[in-house]
């Protein structure tokens, strides 16, 4: 009983317990005080998980591993940039509330446990603290229409999928006599352990995860939470929690049915290939850009479930290094789409970005680099993101996977390339409002990292290694 | 006289799921309806869990019974207040209607 083990999360939590208590007794508006000390809660959580305490917690439930720390600390990173986004723009719109920050803070808890979750209770329980904070969260402009039906449409949805989940959860567990991954493992090694019912219970549980990272067939919710949801949380939708769920997909897969690969691989790789060619395709027509980055990211998930079909210590890590830069361009994008505000109210079309080329260049100059960089051209970090997962699905014989995935980022190329036609080819349109400050410098940072990743890959790419050899042993 | 054993209650608790994912796709009229169909996926999967527990000589599976209980609790809360600022924006609970964004 290693209780230690668990300090980000309990700091975490504890942290979150006291905003909560501070925003109730403060009388005047606390929400930037909150979010100050949300952000310094994720601050310190991070340098918790930097510490590096590894091993096995509360009887194996809990894992502290390389690989939990690198999703950890890139959960940590998607989650503050979220809350830093949100500040202006819910105060813009009249929703600032000290709740929101807090609510961030307890889905991240939530999905810091989903990432050491060491057996399938575990597992649930953090995922469903996650989702519960998310449910709230996209309806939090309770006022909107768009955003109340954004809520419920989720809340449905992800009921169900957690509900099937459970259901390969308990199949799992009647089938096999133990909810622990490691233990699990151990089991499968003799393939005849691997009852009918168990294989049951592997599809149940992979559908449930591929719901949460919005993998077609199950991501129905997606285009409509993403464009309902209020923009922060729609950043929040689109980096933390998808990161939360890949790596909840790959630790399972990875230790505890790594030797079924034959069993549940062919299933990755419909899914892989659905959501690549519906991701390509389905945001050709789309106006709305919320709706776009919807599909653009349901596509990407298949990208990045490419490193999971291969079934090696190669294809996670080329998964882990694609989650990286998916997280920070994305978040990147996201931050021009919160600058997008006329007059105070936030406009939210394709065509409303026309002429920003010459209105406000260097907000255009970024999103131009985060459009290069999500169609995957080269030297953008996006490029680099496919290159080490095609290599991985080439050296582990997945020909058709890596062609696939080629031909639907050429398609994918014409609608991100489209964007950056209307931002300078248009007839300009009105400017937008003055940006907010801290919205500037995510924008730039996040743009940074994904121009010069090229020049620095290493580090990611070798705590990303590093990570990865922790599954498929 | 037939002996209820672990397959009766595993049938059991399949059509029960069945119900539940029926009762969200087919149901045309009412959200609350698809909220009772959560939790009867949510119940379905406990009867299977104590089901196994019982089976296994196993306590796991009714610890595991227990927190999806809570947390059932908790989701039924949630969703029922989203249902509730739905109305008061919408004026309609009915599934037809909640179709301002097509998806």
């Amino acid at each position: 009983m290693n209780w230690t083990l668990a300090l980000p999360e309990i700091v975490l939590s504890v942290i979150g317990l006291a905003i909560l208590i501070f925003g109730v007794l403060r009388k005047q508006d606390s929400t930037l005080a909150c979010t100050m000390f949300t952000i310094g809660g994720f601050l310190i959580a991070g340098l918790l998980v930097l510490t590096r305490t590894y091993g096995y917690g509360f009887h194996g439930q809990f894992v502290k591993d390389a690989f939990s720390s690198f999703n950890q600390i890139l959960i940590l990173s998607g989650a503050a940039i979220a809350t830093i986004l949100a500040l202006d723009w819910n105060k813009q719109e009249g929703i600032a509330r000290f709740e929101f920050p807090v609510l961030m803070l307890f889905s991240t808890v939530g999905m810091m446990i989903m990432a050491s979750a060491g057996s399938l209770m575990t597992l649930y329980l953090g995922l469903e603290l996650q989702s519960l904070a998310l449910y709230v969260l996209a309806g939090f402009a309770r006022d909107n229409l768009r955003s109340s039906e954004a809520a419920l449409k989720y809340f449905v949805l992800s009921g169900l999928a957690s509900g099937l989940l459970l259901y390969g959860i308990s199949l799992i567990y009647g089938f096999s006599g133990t909810m622990d991954l490691a233990a699990l493992h151990d089991l499968l090694v003799q393939p005849s352990a691997a009852s009918p019912g168990l294989v049951v219970g592997i599809v149940f549980v992979l559908v449930g995860l591929a719901f949460k990272v919005s993998a077609v067939p199950f991501h129905m919710w997606t285009p409509d939470v993403y464009e309902g949801a209020p923009t922060p949380v729609t950043v929040f939708f689109a980096t933390a929690p998808k990161v939360a769920a890949m790596a909840l997909l790959l630790r399972v897969m990875g230790t505890s049915f790594a030797s079924l690969v034959g069993a549940w691989q062919v299933l990755v790789i419909i899914v892989s290939i659905a959501s690549m060619v519906l991701g390509a395709f389905a945001a050709i027509g789309q106006t709305n850009i919320k709706r776009l980055m919807a599909y653009s990211s349901i596509g990407h998930m298949g990208y990045a479930l490419i490193g999971l079909s291969v079934g090696n210590a190669a294809g996670v890590r080329g998964t882990l290094i694609y989650m990286v830069i998916y997280v920070f361009m994305t978040a990147g994008t996201f931050g021009c789409i919160l600058a997008m505000r006329r007059k105070g109210r936030s406009v939210e079309q394709i065509s409303d970005l026309a002429g920003l080329g010459t209105n406000d260049p260097a907000l255009a100059l970024a999103l131009a680099v985060f459009m290069f960089s999500l169609a995957g051209i080269p030297l953008m970090s996006g490029f680099f993101a496919k290159l080490y997962i095609f290599l991985a699905a080439v050296q582990g014989g997945l020909w058709t996977l890596a062609i696939i995935g080629v031909l639907t980022s050429v398609v994918g190329a014409f609608y991100y390339i489209r964007i950056i036609k209307v931002m300078y080819f248009d007839a300009p349109a009105e400017r937008f409002d003055p940006r907010p400050v801290p919205l500037s410098f995510v924008v730039a940072g996040t743009g940074l990292f994904t121009t010069f990743f090229f020049l620095f890959p290493a580090p990611v790419v070798s705590a990303a290694q590093a990570a990865a050899a922790v599954l498929f042993r | 006289m037939m002996a209820v054993g672990l397959g009766h209650f595993l049938a059991v608790s399949a059509i029960l799921l069945v119900l539940g994912i029926f009762g969200i796709f087919l149901n045309r009229k009412n959200v609350i309806v698809i909220l009772m169909s959560i939790e009867l996926i949510l119940l379905a999967v406990n009867l299977n869990f104590v089901a196994f527990s019982a089976a296994l000589n196993d306590m796991a599976g009714q610890i595991m019974a227990m927190l999806v209980l809570t947390v059932a609790a908790a989701e039924a809360a949630i969703g029922l207040a989203i249902v509730v600022i739905y109305f008061r924006n919408r004026g309609s609970i009915q599934v037809e209607d909640v179709n301002l964004m097509k998806g």
